[in-house]
């Protein structure tokens, strides 16, 4: 990991002139080459962060660094660094494909490149339709005209909000292809998503975001465990006292006043350990008349971190 | 400076005129040619001449005027106000431009647009009028000079609104009214008191005055106070446009 990282906000908070308080102060370092998702249901402050860092929303306190320059100080070199895909399709119909890539290269201070914008579209299918008008293309198309645009003029860090909401599937693989080239190019990735599965498919790290506090921050595979738990509970026809020792293999709990057997499960690993559990229960003559299995929504695991972490915070 | 930032922003204003080339010259190229058929062939042969000039040629800078005015004001007001209404405004704001050269993109492209009508008027006109300008220099100076100004004007109207007919409400409500009652088709001479000494609350008769005497070395008031007219209402658009990129308002919350 080098040293300093590529970005970073340190007790970033807003306040919007409603009164709404949409970002809680958030500290947040970003490195070189990787790929970040903020993961957070709508309304949770993924946006109104994005848009802090990009300088489309004044942060009400805090700082943001990237790459060592001062983002509101220093904004014309920040701000050159990054280009940002936002969850609208905010384009302007009336221009060509390729007519708009070239203005948002300008736009950011870089001289004119046909080569490279040739070679932008072509990577994006778009090269074909460079001298259409954006009104006549297609949503999906026009998702891919905004990522020429905010890749026009070489950012080293690409913003994506929500990129693929909306999406259809093959555009959605599409996405994730292109988002892997970038990152072999050395760009690093911050995306935004509420599907727990597009975090899980392409990032290195995951930020959970919630009523606009930054829950937490994690190595992908960490927080993926923590995420993938699931239950099974096991209906008993006979009420228990106690777990069985017979069964001290398997996570397991007595709820419901001993009605019922919980079993909590890795739903990530290759073996769920359910079929040796229920051939068990048969061996030691353990009637069950119902199973049920629960899948953690993303509001549980939200409302889970959230008292983890009050937990947390109460035992220092 | 980030040069590049503002010939974009600059070429992208002047490609959405080229884009409608024929309304943008058209409407102001035949709605001028009526004017002087009503005001310069049907009244103005009635007419005596405005202080030794003939008065289909008096009305030539006050038929520019009015032109500019209200072209420079919704072609800059539209510039700006049409990232805002369709959404693209985010890539203005999050791009490495300050404000002030974004300023200089669209007021200048705005500004552009509207001397080139100008002009394109006073071509017009010669087809009509016999005309001679006295102070070529200072007729051009005054056409660019009120141009930014009312570039300026049309970008604050254009961050204000909200809609489209707040766009439309202070060209049709403020400056076209302001523009017939501020001489451009009479001297103000001619008016009896106390609506002459009304009209020197006007602004719009400082501006067609001191055009008026790049052409006719004649004008109802001097050309110094035209000048510093002009001047003062630049100088209070750029300190409104200061405070709307320092405080942000109704462009970023």
């Amino acid at each position: 990991m080098p040293v300093q990282p590529i970005l970073s906000l340190a007790g970033v908070g807003k306040t919007y002139k409603s009164g709404h308080r949409a970002l809680e102060a958030v500290d947040l370092e970003i490195h070189k080459g990787e790929i970040f998702a903020l993961l957070g249901p709508n309304g949770a402050g993924k946006t109104t962060m994005i848009s802090i860092v990009c300088g489309i929303v004044n942060p009400s306190e805090g700082t943001i660094t990237v790459d060592g320059h001062d983002a509101v100080r220093d904004y014309k070199k920040a701000r050159a660094m990054i280009g940002l895909v936002p969850q609208e399709l905010s384009v302007d119909m009336f221009e060509t494909v390729i007519a708009t890539a070239r203005f948002s290269r300008r736009l950011f201070g870089r001289a004119p490149d046909d080569g490279y914008i040739e070679q932008l579209l072509k990577d994006l299918s778009l090269w074909d339709k460079r001298d259409s008008k954006i009104m006549a293309l297609s949503g999906g198309m026009k998702r891919r005209v905004l990522i020429a645009k905010a890749l026009s003029h070489e950012p080293d860090i690409l913003f994506l909000d929500e990129p693929t909401a909306g999406v259809d599937v093959s555009l959605r693989r599409d996405m994730w292809k292109l988002i892997g080239r970038l990152r072999e190019r050395g760009v690093t990735i911050i995306l935004t998503t509420h599907y727990i599965e597009e975090a899980e498919e392409m990032a290195d790290r995951v930020g959970v975001i919630n009523n606009g506090r930054l829950l937490l921050v994690d190595e992908k595979s960490a927080l993926m465990k923590k995420l993938g738990k699931r239950e099974m509970d096991i209906a008993l026809v006979e009420p228990m006292t106690t777990v069985p020792g017979a069964l001290s293999e398997w996570d397991l709990e007595l709820v419901d006043e001993g009605h019922k057997l919980r079993y909590t499960f890795d739903a990530q690993a290759e073996r769920t350990g359910i079929p040796s559990l229920l051939r068990k229960l048969g061996d030691l003559d353990i009637g069950f008349k119902d199973l049920e299995t629960s899948k953690s929504s993303l509001e549980d695991i939200f409302v889970d971190l959230v008292s983890e972490r009050e937990q947390e915070e109460a035992a220092l | 400076m980030n040069l590049h930032g503002i010939w974009a922003i600059y070429r992208f204003e002047m490609a959405r005129a080229l884009r409608t080339l024929w309304q943008s010259v058209a409407t102001p190229v035949i709605t001028t040619s009526l004017y002087f058929v009503v005001f310069g062939g049907a009244i103005g042969s009635r007419m005596q001449q405005v202080g030794g000039v003939n008065y289909g040629s008096f009305i030539v800078p006050g038929l520019i005027m009015l032109t500019l005015l209200t072209q420079s004001i919704s072609n800059a007001s539209i510039g700006i106000y049409f990232p805002k209404f369709t959404g693209t405004i985010y890539e203005l704001l999050s791009a490495p431009i300050s404000s002030m050269e974004m300023v200089i993109g669209y007021v200048g492209a705005a500004a552009t647009k509207s001397v080139a009508l100008g002009l394109i008027i006073l071509a017009t006109s010669t087809l009509f009028v016999p005309l001679q300008i006295a102070h070529p220099l200072a007729m051009i100076a005054f056409l660019i000079l009120t141009a930014l100004t009312f570039s300026l004007f049309g970008f604050i109207i254009g961050v204000w609104a909200q809609g489209f007919e707040q766009l439309s409400i202070v060209p049709a409500l403020l400056v076209t009214p302001l523009t017939f009652l501020g001489g451009a088709f009479y001297s103000i001479d001619m008016l009896p008191q106390p609506w002459r000494t009304v009209s020197l609350f006007n602004p719009v008769v400082y501006l067609v005055s001191g055009f008026r005497w790049s052409f006719f070395s004649k004008g109802d008031v001097s050309v110094a106070w035209s000048l510093g007219f002009i001047a003062l209402f630049m100088a209070l658009c750029l300190i409104l446009i200061a405070w709307i990129f320092k405080s942000g308002y109704r462009l970023k919350s």
